[in-house]
């Protein structure tokens, strides 16, 4: 199984209630994936500044004095919000890759969620609630997010084998179903020189679209691509800096309802996910076609 | 008339009352509010009772259904009234995939358009859909008939068996061994009973239709393909 949600706003006003609307999507989709939860927000980029969502298993030990230790090293100002297991660092654009280079070697527990202008991963084991409630999700903002529950089957249930998977800046995927060739696929990705921190078929088909992106693929045409070099069962949830993107198998099995009014777009693995969505009576509400890709940015 | 609040009352409470009806009842007409896309809403009923839904519902709405008459006044989920065997459901809006799957009997009519697999493993149900239908639709029917006003998608009827199946807009492809077929007299009073029966007289005529069944290539094991396997 595994529920995904996602909601493109267009309508500026929507965006302080982004994370509590999105919260309350992830929610209701519990019993579809009880295993871990995660959450991918858009809340916008500040001038010159990138951000990295970096975690820990030890938060406490591996956080501590974080900012100013990556301060000496970069020679940049560095802020950190810590939140729980998870932190979010806003740095210099130019000193990104400085940073995470550092970071690597001052603390080395620490993992890399994502990085980018805009993007922000919080992803963990537990219930969506629960997951919800320690990173304060529904107090986020933004213009647009993606999130997914996940019910475990080709991984362990780990934070790292938690969705969303970021592979690439600003970029992220949420996968409902299974690859069948992620071995395969992945040795391929590793010789063209993407990296990989799981054995999971989600990270597989995240770094394909990076990958064709990073070549100068259009985001249509790597979604395309997906239908004929991926193998397995998929419907695929995409988030970049300047919107989401949707593709399904051409078998379709996997569930995926879509809603949109003047205000939103939506997207739910099940109708339910969207009931409380405001204006969803008078909505357009509509299955995405199999092997179609569909996307919006702003 | 009965009013449920699925909203207050919950899914379990609305079920076993539903269950709780057998055979004769003063208690026949009943409507469901606050559905907000809950699964197996009225599953499982076994009463001559009318059932109204007022909004769309999730996995497997009318399940099982026998004898009732269930109307959705919204879209529904995959699986809507899947393994029926008697009865009528009714949906105002669209159905998601594996509608009507492995029917037995009675009249399922979507209004708005079934995505794939409607029909899958039928025996018995008639179908009537008033828009399109998606991929492998009618896969391994085995009896009754689906009607279809607007288009099917591809592999339409593969490895059927005895089902009719009656597309009046394109088929996208046929799947194995289901083939086009005459229209006989028979087949225009089946269509005209379905489509008044559907709710679809209005919009369609039998003559408009085609007919596709199966070539029944399959049905036995051909020696000369032994190799193949």
């Amino acid at each position: 199984m595994c529920g995904i949600v996602g909601l493109f706003l267009k309508d500026p006003k929507l965006e302080p209630q982004l994370g509590a609307m999105l919260t309350d999507m992830l929610i209701t989709m519990t019993d579809r994936g009880p295993d871990s939860a995660g959450i991918a927000i858009y809340s916008g980029a500040k001038d010159g500044l990138g951000k990295l969502t970096i975690q820990s298993a030890n938060p406490d030990k591996d956080f501590k004095d974080l900012d100013g230790d990556l301060h000496d090293a970069i020679g940049q100002p560095v802020t950190m919000k810590i939140k729980s297991t998870h932190a979010v660092l806003e740095v210099p654009l130019d000193q990104m890759e400085a940073a995470r280079s550092a970071l690597s070697h001052l603390s080395p527990g620490v993992k890399v969620m994502s990085a980018g202008d805009s993007i922000e991963i919080f992803k963990e084991v537990g219930l969506p609630k629960d997951v919800a409630a320690r990173f304060e999700l529904s107090k986020m903002k933004g213009t647009h997010g993606i999130g997914h529950t996940r019910m475990a089957t080709e991984s362990a249930v780990t934070t790292m084998g938690a969705h969303p998977f970021s592979t690439g800046s600003d970029q992220c995927l949420v996968h409902n179903g299974s690859l069948s060739n992620h071995n395969g696929v992945r040795r391929e990705l590793k010789r063209l020189g993407m990296t990989f921190e799981t054995e999971n078929d989600t990270e597989v088909g995240a770094a394909f679209i990076s990958h064709k992106l990073k070549s100068g693929e259009t985001l249509g045409n790597a979604l395309e691509a997906t239908l004929t070099d991926l193998d397995g069962f998929f419907t695929f949830v995409v988030g970049t800096k300047n919107g989401f993107g949707v593709v399904r198998d051409p078998i379709a099995c996997k569930p995926a309802v879509m809603a949109e009014t003047d205000q939103y777009v939506a997207f739910g693995s099940e109708y339910r996910a969207l009931v409380n969505l405001p204006g969803i009576e008078d909505a357009r509400v509509w299955e995405p076609e199999p092997a179609t890709v569909y996307f919006w940015e702003r | 008339m009965q009013t449920f609040d699925l909203g207050k009352e919950g899914l379990r409470a609305l079920n076993s009352a539903l269950h709780a009806l057998k055979g004769q009842t003063n208690m026949t007409d009943w409507e469901v509010i606050n559905p907000k896309g809950a699964h197996a809403i009225a599953a499982g009923v076994d009463a001559p009772v009318d059932i109204t839904v007022r909004g769309s519902t999730g996995y497997y709405c009318a399940g099982m259904n026998k004898q009732a008459t269930i109307r959705i006044k919204g879209s529904a989920g995959p699986g809507v009234a899947e393994n029926m065997m008697s009865g009528t459901v009714i949906i105002d809006g669209d159905a998601s995939q594996y509608a009507g799957a492995t029917g037995r009997g009675g009249l399922l009519v979507i209004k708005g358009n079934a995505s794939s697999r409607c029909g899958i493993s039928m025996k018995g149900i008639d179908i009537v859909v008033h828009g399109n239908i998606g991929h492998m639709s009618a896969f391994m029917a085995q009896s009754g008939n689906l009607v279809v006003l607007g288009n099917a998608g591809e592999a339409l009827g593969d490895s059927l068996y005895e089902a009719r199946l009656f597309v009046r807009g394109t088929v996208k492809s046929l799947g194995a061994d289901c083939i086009e077929k005459e229209m006989r007299d028979e087949h225009y009073a089946i269509l005209e009973d379905l489509l008044r029966r559907g709710e679809a007289d209005h919009k369609a005529r039998p003559e408009e239709f085609r007919r596709y069944g199966s070539a029944r290539k399959l049905y036995n094991f051909n020696i000369d393909n032994a190799s193949s396997y």
